[in-house]
C-alpha cells in the first residue's frame, strides 16, 4: 500500500447526531450577521452608502424615525409578516410529508380573485347584507384555492405526477386568468379594478388587527394538528417513509388529498384577507412573490409553527428594512432582492455546520494513522 | 407563406428555452434539481449585455470579438451562479429546492439591478446611452431579410442547437455522459466504483449553468432585442424547468419541445394575422396554453410511466458518503 492512498485527508466531514440549542441559534446569528456585513460592504462599493448610514437606514425602515411612523412601520411589519406567516402555514402540511407544493403563489392569487369575484357580481345585490357577502366571498375564496391545489394532488396520489412543476405552472394559469377576468370586468379594458366598494371586513381599531388574529388562530391550530392529531401524525409517517405508511395501514393517497385540501383552506383564506382585509381589489401581482418567499420561511423553520413566526419575522423584516434602503439612497428597486439573496444563502448555507460537524486533520495525528495504515 | 413564418418565428423563440433546457438537463443528470434557472439566465443575460455594452460603446472592436466575448461572458455569469449552487448543494449538502429559490430570487434581483444600472442616465445628458443593442446585427446574419421572420436565425439559435446535439452525443455515447448519469442515478455506487462524485457534480452543474444563462443573452439581447425583455426572464426560465419534463431529460427531444412550446407561446400574437379575430381577455386564456400543455405532458408521462422516462433516481437527494 503506498503512503498517499493512507493519508488522512485534511478535513473530515461527520454527521452530527446532535447539537446543544444554544449552539444552532448561535450559529444561525452568526450566519445572518456575516450576510448583514457583506451586504453593508456591498452596499458600501455598489451605491457608496457608508457601512452605519447602511445599517442606520435598515432600522429606520424597520422602527421608523419618529414615534408616529414607529407607529406605522411596525403596524406594516406586523402586517406583511402576518401574511407570509399565513401562506408558509399553508405550505407546511405538505412539505412534512415531502410534497413540494411551489404553487402558493398562484393557490393565494385565485382565492383573491375568487372573493373579488363574488364582490364583483354580487356587491350592489347583497349591499344591505355585508355580513352575508363577506360569506360568499369567503366560501368562494377558500373553494377557489381548494380546487389549485388539489388538482395537482389528486394526480400525485394517483400517477405520482411530478409536484413541484405542475404546482409552479398552476402559478402561470392563474396569473393569466386573473388578466383575463381583469380585462373582462373593466369597461375600457385597462384592467385597473380600483378599489372594490363592498365586501370590506371591519376594522377592529385598525385595518391589520383581523388578520393577526386570523394569524393567531391558525398558527395555534396548525401546531395542534401536526403534533397532537391523527391526521398529522400521518403526514410525518408518509414524509418519512411512504411504504411504510402504507405497510401500517395510511392510506396515502387519502392522505396527499386530504393535506392540500387544508393547504387550499389556509390558502384560500389568505386570499380572501388580501381582498376584503387590505387590497379591496386584485392584480395579477397581488401576491407579488411571497408564495415563494413563504416557502423558505416554512424551510428554515424546520416546519415548526411557532418558529415560523420568527422566520417569517425576519423575512419581512429584511424586506422592509431593505426597502428603506432603496428610497434613502435612491437605488434601484432590485437591491432588496440581492441582499436578501445573499442572507439567504448564509442562512440555507449555515445549516451544514449545524448538521455537520467538521474535523481538521492533527498533525501529530497524521503520521500515527500513517504508520497504521501501512500494517494494515 | 403566413404560416411558415408563423413556425420560423415558433422555432426561434423556442432557442430560449432549448438553451435552458440543456443546460438543466445537463445538471437534472448528476442529480440536482437545479430551481434557480431563471436567475441563472437573467444573471447571464446581463452578464453577457453588459460585457456587450462596454465593447461596443469602446468601437473599432472586430465583429467576430464582440460574438464571442459576449458569449463568453453571459456563459461565465450562469457558470459563476452554478458554482454558488453547487457550492451550497454539493459541498454544504443545502435543500436542492429551497437553494434554487433563493438562487432565483437572488439572481432575478441582480438581473433587474444590472439592467437598471446599464440604462442609467449619465451626469451630463438627459437620455441614457445603451450600446449593448447594436451588437445585434453582429449574432444575425445579413442574408435574412428584415420583413420574415427569419431575421430571429442567427448565430446563437444554431448554437443551441449544436450544443443539444453535442450535450445529447455526450451524455448518450461517451464515457464521461456514462459517469455523470451514474452519479445522477445512484452516487453511492458510482462512488464504489471510483468515479469522483463531487467533481462529477460540480462541472456538471457548471456547465449546464453556463449553457442556461447563453438563453438569457439569446432571449433577451437577440430574440427580444429590447430594453425591457429581462423583466419576462422569469417565466422564460420556468418554461426551461418544465421542458426539462417534458423531453424526457433527453436534449435531442428537447429541440421538439422547445419548437412547440415557443409555437405555444406567439400563437396569441399570430392569430389575428392569420384572421382568427381574438379579444384582449381571450388572448390572456391563450396565453395560458403553455403552461396548460406542461401540466397535461405532464399527467401523461407519469400514466405511462415508463422506466426509461423517468427522473435520475437520486434528483434532489444530497449525496454525503458517510451515510448509509
Amino acid at each position: 500500500m503506498s503512503r498517499a492512498s493512507t493519508k488522512e485527508p485534511l478535513i473530515h466531514i461527520t454527521r452530527r447526531s446532535t447539537i446543544a440549542p444554544w449552539k444552532g441559534i448561535v450559529i444561525r446569528i452568526a450566519a445572518i450577521v456575516v450576510a448583514f456585513l457583506l451586504c453593508s460592504m456591498l452596499a458600501y462599493f455598489l451605491i457608496g452608502a457608508k457601512p452605519a448610514d447602511f445599517l442606520i437606514n435598515f432600522f429606520q425602515g424597520l422602527f421608523g424615525i419618529n414615534r408616529m411612523s414607529a407607529n406605522i412601520r411596525l403596524w406594516m411589519l406586523a402586517k406583511d409578516t402576518a401574511i407570509l406567516l399565513l401562506i408558509a402555514l399553508a405550505l407546511t402540511p405538505a412539505f412534512r410529508m415531502k410534497f413540494w407544493n411551489i404553487g402558493a403563489e398562484g393557490q393565494v392569487l385565485i382565492s383573491a380573485l375568487a372573493a373579488a369575484a363574488v364582490t364583483y357580481y354580487f356587491g350592489d345585490k347583497l349591499a344591505k347584507s355585508e355580513w352575508l357577502l363577506l360569506l360568499l366571498m369567503l366560501a368562494a375564496s377558500i373553494t377557489a384555492g381548494i380546487i389549485w391545489a388539489v388538482i395537482p394532488a389528486i394526480f400525485k396520489a394517483l400517477w405520482n405526477s411530478n409536484e413541484t412543476l405542475f404546482t409552479l405552472m398552476m402559478n402561470y394559469v392563474a396569473t393569466y386568468f386573473v388578466a383575463f377576468c381583469l380585462v373582462k370586468w373593466t369597461p375600457d379594458s385597462s384592467s385597473v379594478l380600483g378599489i372594490l366598494d363592498h365586501g370590506h371586513l371591519p376594522t377592529l381599531g385598525n385595518d391589520y388587527i383581523l388578520i393577526l388574529i386570523f394569524t393567531l388562530i391558525t398558527t395555534v391550530f396548525m401546531f395542534v394538528y401536526l403534533n397532537y392529531s391523527k391526521p398529522g401524525y400521518e403526514i410525518s409517517v408518509v414524509g418519512e417513509s411512504t411504504r411504510t405508511a402504507r405497510y401500517i395501514g395510511i392510506n396515502v393517497k387519502k392522505v396527499i388529498i386530504r393535506t392540500m385540501i387544508l393547504t387550499g383552506t389556509i390558502c384560500g383564506l389568505t386570499g380572501f384577507l388580501l381582498v376584503a382585509a387590505l387590497d379591496h381589489s386584485v392584480t395579477a401581482t397581488s401576491v407579488g412573490g411571497l408564495g415563494f418567499t413563504a416557502i423558505i420561511v416554512a424551510w428554515l423553520a424546520k416546519f415548526n409553527p411557532f418558529v415560523m413566526i420568527l422566520t417569517s419575522l425576519l423575512l419581512a423584516a429584511l424586506n422592509q428594512g431593505a426597502g428603506q434602503i432603496t428610497s434613502s439612497f435612491s437605488v434601484s428597486t432590485a437591491l432588496p432582492d440581492v441582499m436578501i439573496g445573499i442572507i439567504l444563502f448564509f442562512v440555507i448555507g449555515c445549516e451544514f455546520f449545524i448538521r455537520y460537524s467538521i474535523h481538521f486533520r492533527k498533525k501529530a495525528h497524521t503520521s500515527v494513522v500513517q504508520e497504521k495504515g501501512d500494517e494494515s | 407563406m403566413l404560416f411558415l413564418d408563423f413556425l420560423i418565428n415558433a422555432f426561434a423563440f423556442g432557442i430560449t428555452f432549448l438553451y435552458g433546457s440543456t443546460g438543466e438537463i445537463i445538471t437534472e443528470k448528476a442529480g440536482h434539481l437545479n430551481l434557480g434557472i431563471p436567475g441563472i439566465m437573467g444573471v447571464g443575460g446581463a452578464c453577457g449585455c453588459a460585457a456587450l455594452n462596454i465593447m461596443c460603446a469602446a468601437g473599432n472592436l472586430p465583429p467576430w470579438l464582440i460574438v464571442i466575448i459576449g458569449l463568453l461572458a453571459a456563459f461565465a455569469g450562469g457558470a459563476l451562479m452554478g458554482l454558488l449552487y453547487s457550492f451550497l448543494t454539493v459541498t454544504l449538502r443545502s435543500n436542492q429546492n429551497v437553494t434554487g429559490l433563493a438562487m432565483t430570487i437572488f439572481g432575478i434581483g441582480l438581473t433587474k439591478y444590472l439592467f437598471y444600472t446599464l440604462a442609467k442616465k449619465p451626469a451630463n445628458s438627459e437620455t441614457p446611452v445603451i450600446h449593448y443593442l447594436k451588437a445585434l446585427d453582429y449574432y444575425r446574419f445579413p442574408f435574412a431579410g428584415q420583413k420574415s421572420s427569419l431575421v430571429y436565425c442567427g448565430i446563437m439559435v444554431f448554437l443551441g442547437i449544436a450544443i443539444a446535439i453535442v450535450a445529447s452525443i455526450i451524455l448518450t455515447r461517451t464515457r464521461v455522459g456514462l459517469h455523470l448519469r451514474a452519479v445522477g442515478e445512484s452516487p453511492a455506487t458510482a462512488d464504489a466504483a471510483g468515479i469522483n462524485v463531487t467533481r462529477y457534480k460540480y462541472v456538471a452543474t457548471i456547465i449546464g449553468s453556463g449553457i442556461a444563462a447563453l438563453g438569457g443573452l439569446f432571449y433577451i439581447m437577440d430574440y427580444q432585442g429590447s430594453q425591457e425583455a429581462y423583466l419576462s426572464i422569469e417565466a422564460m426560465g420556468w418554461l426551461s424547468v418544465a421542458l426539462v419534463i417534458f423531453s424526457l431529460w433527453r436534449p435531442y427531444l428537447s429541440i421538439i419541445g422547445s419548437f412547440v412550446f415557443g409555437a405555444l407561446f406567439i400563437l396569441a400574437s399570430y392569430l389575428p394575422v392569420f384572421g382568427v379575430s381574438v379579444n384582449m381577455a381571450t388572448s390572456n386564456l391563450i396565453k395560458t396554453l403553455p403552461y396548460v400543455v406542461t401540466i397535461l405532458v405532464l399527467i401523461v408521462t407519469s400514466i405511462i410511466n415508463r422506466r426509461e422516462n423517468q427522473p435520475p433516481a437520486s434528483l434532489g437527494v444530497s449525496y454525503f458518503r458517510e451515510d448509509r
